[in-house]
């Protein structure tokens, strides 16, 4: 139907002129809208999150991209989604970094009202249907928010059945959603609630749990040695979601580069078209001085080096002037 | 006539009224390019909330225009009706392919890394296929800027806009041409990356043209639907005036946009260059190729933004790229910087340039 009404805004879509009364009725752009914020800890915000029409959804434990304008500049970031995944509403817990750029602005910067932009939920860190009845989870640090997402869809369905919750955190202030879960545990006797405060009573040893696992389904979510050590003591049944970051480059120029199938070694002063063309990749160019942007190339990991003035810049999906940047260690550009 | 001889390697083709004999030597044209990088670099750290503010207010602004332009078009057998929807829809056309459409293409905005406002994905209300105009712009024109025989710009294939185009009796139509061209600029724009000239010479395969052909004619046909059948028809029995006020927006636009964008390289002052200028030209050269190949204009805030900013088409030249509403700011350094340098800074009002442009026009038009 509104396809029709292309013929009226053509080169643009109708949701373009829609967009100027509500940007949330775009069917090409996810974008969604924060209905509440509730500061968490002294670092951590919850935003609740309305998301736009052509949102699918989401299952609990997954995770959503949003992007956020910091300066006039998108970003974008990953985070857990832990509300209950049979709401219309999404709810994501930012923990400001300090120094970060995004972090902050989310979760100390972003009113009720601000648009952000949204990619469609993903990650196979989900809950079976239907749901085991009985569960061990087993999380650290920010790692409880998929989790908590988890929790909540249960305890919305029905009472907790048998879960077993250890979860790990420097202090009793650092403990996300300490009176939610407080109040879950007393809400529901099928929960059994097992903080573990590392500062004062040192890591948490796995071996403790062993019998707990035998007949239960293991969720374990957490800082990446937790992780490892969990899939070595108990394999293949523990469920994980292990979160690569982006790579970045660490200063430097020259670096390996790969064009789609094609791997080059680019070195200090060559550029990324040079580089490309002397390979045999057939590359887009123009001016071949920076001007007409005939020749960029999505970014979609690593980083590269402006020429010219020797920033170090990239964030997947970037695309970049491949006539005035040079390697900057390994990336890949999509061709 | 004197020649500017502007460092060993710089050859201004005699056909204009050239500047001031200057003479600068290989060292201080590449310290007045350094100067001129040290201001782009100063911006691009600058760049930030405030542009980003500025060019979503100003495609804000484009759109309501038009919604409004349109709606008082459908009244638009009331006088006063069709008066404003017509100068609301011609103004919303102009904003849309001056201070968006050919700014945003040329990656002004491209940092703010919003795919909706990004020379990739930008699409312009005009006939001209974005894909074929980002290439005969922003890469044969920018780059060979007033190049007799390179930039096409000069005199669009159809017009003699240099004593260097050899004459032949066709351009005694000159005159004529060019009125022809102003009424259909954008059907010009739109036919301008064909290359016409060297498709008659034989020099373009025939596959290349059909491709360029087919995405012209897609362009065109939604381009004329809807501003000349869907538009009219939706207003029923009002078809004409509202078929009117769009054909009258459309020419406005053209008129208007043919103007600014002459007044850009051909008044006096402004300076064309042969193709051996081309051969090992250094940074600082083409900084300064590109200021003395462009003029500006002047006028007010509400001037600047009408012509895209291209009414700083000096600094446009120097960074293409740059975010148009910054220009404003970084003119008087440049300005400073020509008069330190000794080149001239060619500016002038719209009425006085333009009258310029067309003596050169008739002038040609003869041997
Ligand atoms: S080739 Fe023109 S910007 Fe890179």
């Amino acid at each position: 139907m509104l396809r029709a009404f292309t013929a009226l805004t053509t080169p643009l879509l109708p949701e373009d002129y829609l967009g100027l009364v509500d940007p949330l009725w775009s069917q090409t752009v996810l974008r969604g809208r924060v209905v509440a914020v509730r500061r968490e800890t002294a670092r951590a915000t919850t935003l609740t999150i309305k998301p736009g029409r052509r949102w699918k959804g989401h299952r609990a434990g997954q995770f959503v991209r949003i992007g956020v304008d910091v300066d006039g500049v998108r970003h974008w970031r990953t985070y857990s989604l832990n509300g209950n995944e049979d709401s219309r509403l999404l709810t994501v817990t930012v923990q400001a970094l300090p120094g970060g750029v995004v972090s902050p602005q989310l979760a100390h910067g972003t009113p009720v009202g601000t648009v952000l932009h949204l990619e469609d939920a993903a990650g196979d860190f989900v809950l079976p249907t239907p749901a085991p009845a009985k569960l061990l989870m087993l999380t650290a640090g920010s790692g409880i928010t998929p989790v908590m997402g988890m929790l909540r869809t249960l305890a919305a369905r029905g009472p907790l059945t048998d879960v077993v919750l250890v979860h790990s955190a420097p202090t009793s202030d650092d403990v996300i959603f300490r009176d939610e879960l407080t109040l879950l545990a007393a809400l529901h006797p099928g929960l059994r609630l097992v903080v573990r405060h590392t500062a004062d009573e040192g890591r948490l040893d796995l071996a403790e749990l062993d019998g707990l696992v035998a007949d239960r389904e293991v969720f374990v979510c957490g800082p990446d040695a937790l992780l490892t050590a969990a899939q070595q003591r108990w394999g293949e049944k523990v469920r994980l979601e292990r979160f690569t970051p982006p790579v970045r480059s660490e200063g430097g120029s020259g670096g390996t580069v790969a064009y789609g199938a094609t791997t080059v070694d680019v070195d200090g002063g060559a550029s990324l078209l040079e580089a490309g063309e002397d390979a045999g990749v057939l590359m887009p160019s123009g001016c071949r001085m920076g001007i007409c942007f005939g020749c960029v190339l999505p970014l979609r990991d690593g980083q590269v080096r402006n020429l010219r003035t020797g920033e170090i810049h990239g964030e997947p999906g970037d695309l970049v002037q491949t006539c005035i940047s040079g390697a900057s260690g390994p990336a890949t550009l999509d061709i | 006539m004197s020649l500017a001889l502007v460092g060993p390697s710089l050859k201004p083709v005699p056909s204009t009224p050239a500047p001031e004999a200057t003479s600068l030597t290989p060292g201080q044209v590449e310290e007045l390019g350094r100067r001129l990088d040290a201001i782009r670099e100063r911006i691009v750290a600058e760049r930030g909330a405030t542009d980003a503010a500025y060019i979503h207010s100003v495609i804000r602004k484009q759109r309501y225009l038009e919604i409004g332009g349109r709606a008082l078009l459908f009244a638009g057998v009331l006088p006063p009706a069709w008066i404003l929807g017509t100068a609301m829809l011609s103004a919303s056309k102009i904003l849309e392919n001056m201070e968006l459409g050919h700014n945003v293409m040329h990656g002004q905005w491209d940092w703010m890394r919003d795919p909706k406002i990004h020379s990739s994905t930008w699409d312009w209300d005009n006939t001209s296929p974005a894909e074929h105009w980002k290439h005969s712009h922003n890469y044969m024109h920018h780059t060979y800027t007033n190049v007799v025989g390179k930039d096409r710009d000069v005199g669009y294939g159809i017009l003699r806009m240099s004593d260097e185009q050899k004459w032949n009796p066709y351009y005694l139509l000159n005159p004529l041409v060019n009125v022809l061209l102003a009424t259909f600029f954008q059907w010009g724009v739109a036919l301008h990356d064909l290359e016409v000239e060297k498709i008659i010479a034989g020099e373009k395969d025939r596959k290349t043209v059909w491709t360029q052909l087919k995405g012209i004619g897609k362009k065109v046909v939604r381009q004329f639907t809807k501003d000349y059948v869907v538009f009219p028809a939706l207003a029923g029995p009002f078809f004409l005036p509202v078929l009117a006020g769009n054909v009258t927006a459309n020419l406005v636009r053209n008129l208007w946009s043919h103007a600014i964008i002459f007044c850009g390289h051909f008044p006096d002052g402004a300076v064309q260059f042969d193709e051996e200028q081309l051969e090992g030209e250094t940074r600082g050269q083409w900084y300064v190729r590109q200021m003395l190949g462009s003029a500006n204009l002047d006028g007010g805030p509400l001037f600047h933004l009408m012509s895209g900013n291209l009414s700083f088409q000096i600094e446009h030249h120097l960074f293409p790229d740059l975010p148009s509403n910054r220009y404003a700011e970084i003119a008087p350094e440049v300005r400073e910087l020509c008069a330190e340098y000794g080149l001239e800074y060619t500016t002038g009002p719209l009425w006085k340039q333009y009258l310029q442009v067309l003596r050169k026009i008739n002038r040609l038009a003869l041997p």
